[in-house]
């Protein structure tokens, strides 16, 4: 027998629509309705401003660490926004974007960032799970959450975030191969920040995209310009409709760049230079995307700074609802919540005896 | 009533919660056109189909992850791990989220599911088939660690794990999946989690076992009492985790004496636990040094060695002869 090429029926395909300097293709354009735009927008300024008021934060010893999300505004809200409430959102640490659009309070953010749990409270109403910090392991949650939304006979659908690090775990393979095994309805996003911590994608695998990644566990792999919140928007509508429609999972790799640090506890000067941040500055999401709005005449500079004004109000009154709240989450007794539906006796003894710990302690506060 | 092997009795603790419930979805590697490879859920893809049984690629921690999905979304799944000594690839998946979803959504979301597993020696299996590390998980907060030692309890455990709101380890020991058969009702029955039972009455002394271990050490009771008039109250845990002590004290101080016997290796086991709550609780009450029998710390060795190394009635006769002698 010769050798024969093995045609594979999915492919991979690299999606761009408006490119670096804000230049539409206008046949790719997708059709976004004007207030989706403007919301997109104003989420995506939010994001950043609110990022950038977070650094502070944290830099004046406000909050604790966290993960900086400049750069990436454009991959998380393109992808997002095509969530109806009833699904399924399944974030790694770095979605703030993501989070804010699905309605998540920037109040939630600062306290849990300043290490009280009360900031993951999730309402009710959102269908969002906490975030998760041990990367590449949430995935496989979408699979469960997305087949049992199959099971159910609803046509919701599950939409899970991840870097590029991430592609590297077990857990990664695992999902991706669970989720076209079963044809659950899960989009997988990956956010190709280019570095994980400190190793750059070159050294995290060799294949030429992660997109690619898709074809061996036979379901349509896309790579987009993750910096292009049009082309970004545009892969996720298809994806989120082959689900949705019952046609099973789809990886989408957004190329896009962590322009800040990974935590704020790391230097990222150690390990790539200015001239490479730099670089990826001059594609910045968010000008390019209010380079569109302004082409298409949907945003002036007037208008910007006034959306913008508004931002900086809503971020300040939310530090201070915060800080307020948190003054009153001081009692730690409150950490045996949560463990259990019911807690169990050796666990109740435990919360007495901090209990009893802590008002000793009181008590002898007083008397010092 | 039937008289069934620990096999038949689980298998009918899921087909009838089955039944009873169609959130009930039960998972895992082999376990529906081959009804596992010990046969616990053999028949239930033909009853219920295959979307009520999957039989999944081979990956554990996906296995354990789209099992937390699933119970989030508010399914009760069942998922099995072929053998303890394979769930460690799923490990983290229980750890750092099986385990604290509910802390870490502040209750908004829970995982109510059981991992069904086959653990311990005495059936001469290969390696990685024959360990016991119930510490592992017992060490877990937010988990729940179920042994059963017997076809009726087994049953009625499961059922319980079942319909409990967080997830439970579920440990089925091999050496007793066929090792006897029980009477266990055909109507249902439940067991609470959480509450060890007191299986023989004594006054002399107390043995605390749990899983395969229950065998030699009511085997060792009865000869306590053949041979040496020694009345031993027997205490099976059933729940190894979280660990009610109360009807442990309340034997203890009758008695004054113990031995807690497990096949798991003994630095940090569960008798180490047991221990330690005994000393807090019961410490003025105690005759005697407790004593323990237990696995070695050592990897369990293969088949041909392995009897050496578990727990067996001689050695847990030796422990008690001493805690008895000791005054």
């Amino acid at each position: 027998m010769p050798r024969k090429k093995i045609t594979i029926s999915e492919k991979v395909e690299a999606l761009s629509i408006l490119d670096e300097k804000g230049r539409l293709d206008e046949k790719l354009e997708p059709d976004i309705a004007e207030d989706v735009l403007f919301q997109l927008h104003r989420t995506m300024l939010l994001a950043r401003k609110f990022d950038e008021r977070l650094l502070s934060l944290q830099r004046q010893g406000r909050i604790g660490t966290f993960a900086p999300i400049k750069g990436q505004e454009a991959a998380q809200l393109g992808t997002i926004a095509h969530l109806r409430p009833g699904d399924w959102m399944v974030p790694a640490f770095r979605e703030t974007a993501a989070e804010l659009w699905r309605g998540r309070s920037l109040e939630s953010v600062i306290i849990y960032n300043n290490g009280f749990n009360e900031g993951v409270a999730i309402p009710d109403d959102r269908n969002d799970f906490p975030i998760s910090v041990p990367v590449g392991s949430q995935m496989i949650h979408a699979v469960g959450l997305g087949w049992a939304a199959k099971y159910r006979q609803k046509d919701d659908v599950a939409m899970t975030y991840f870097g590029d690090g991430a592609t590297s775990q077990g857990d990664f393979h695992e999902a991706l191969n669970f989720a076209a095994v079963f044809q659950t309805p899960v989009i997988f996003v990956c956010q190709n920040n280019q570095w994980a911590i400190s190793i750059p994608v070159s050294q995290q695998t060799r294949s030429k995209t992660l997109a690619q990644k898709a074809l061996a566990y036979g379901m349509p792999g896309i790579q987009v310009d993750g910096n292009d919140i049009l082309a970004v928007y545009a892969a996720a509508q298809e994806a989120v409709q082959r689900a949705r429609s019952g046609d099973g999972p789809t990886l989408i790799e957004c190329v896009t760049y962590r322009l800040l640090m990974h935590t704020t506890a790391d230097d990222p000067k150690r390990y790539r230079t200015d001239e490479e941040v730099e670089q990826w500055n001059q594609r910045d999401p968010l000008p390019r995307f209010e380079k569109y709005l302004i082409d298409k005449g949907l945003l002036t500079e007037e208008k910007r700074n006034a959306v913008e004004s508004e931002i900086l109000e809503e971020i300040q009154t939310a530090i201070d609802r915060a800080e307020k709240q948190m003054e009153a989450m001081g009692d730690p007794i409150d950490m045996f919540d949560n463990t259990f539906a019911e807690m169990p006796s050796s666990l109740k003894e435990q919360k007495e005896e901090l209990t009893h710990a802590l008002s000793e302690s009181a008590e002898e506060g007083k008397d010092g | 009533m039937a008289k069934m092997t620990m096999v038949q009795a689980l298998n009918l603790a899921l087909q009838q919660e089955m039944e009873k419930d169609d959130r009930v979805i039960v998972l895992g590697e082999d376990v529906g056109v081959d009804g596992g490879v010990f046969r616990v859920t053999d028949g239930l893809i033909k009853q219920f189909g295959d979307q009520r049984v999957l039989d999944t690629p081979l990956a554990e921690s996906a296995i354990v992850g789209m099992s937390i999905g699933m119970a989030a979304y508010g399914l009760r799944p069942v998922c099995e791990i072929q053998f303890s000594g394979f769930s460690y690839q799923n490990f983290h998946q229980i750890e750092n989220h099986a385990a604290r979803l509910r802390w870490r959504s502040r209750g908004r979301f829970t995982v109510p599911m059981v991992l069904r597993t086959p653990y311990g020696g005495g059936v001469r299996a290969l390696e990685h088939h024959s360990e016991s590390r119930e510490a592992y998980w017992a060490h877990t907060p937010g988990l729940k660690m179920v042994i059963p030692s017997g076809p009726r309890n087994a049953r009625a455990l499961l059922v319980s794990a079942m319909r409990d709101p967080d997830p439970v380890i579920f440990y089925e020991s091999k050496a007793l999946y066929r090792a006897f058969r029980e009477e266990v009702p055909e109507a249902e029955e439940a067991l609470p989690i959480g509450e060890p039972q007191r299986v023989r009455e004594g006054e002399d002394l107390t043995l605390i076992s749990y899983g395969a271990m229950m065998r030699p050490t009511l085997e060792a009771a009865q000869q306590l009492q053949d041979t040496d008039g020694i009345a031993a109250e027997v205490i099976d845990l059933l729940t190894i985790s979280p660990l009610a002590e109360k009807i442990l004290i309340q034997s203890v101080k009758k008695t004054g004496r113990a031995v807690v016997i497990h096949e798991a290796p003994r630095s940090f086991g569960p008798a180490a636990e047991i221990m330690s709550r005994l000393m807090e609780k019961a410490f003025y009450y105690l005759e005697a040094p407790i004593e323990r029998v237990t696995g070695y710390d050592i990897v369990i060795p293969l088949f041909n060695r392995e009897k050496a190394y578990l727990p067996n009635t001689e050695r847990i006769l030796r422990a008690a002869r001493k805690v008895l002698a000791a005054s």
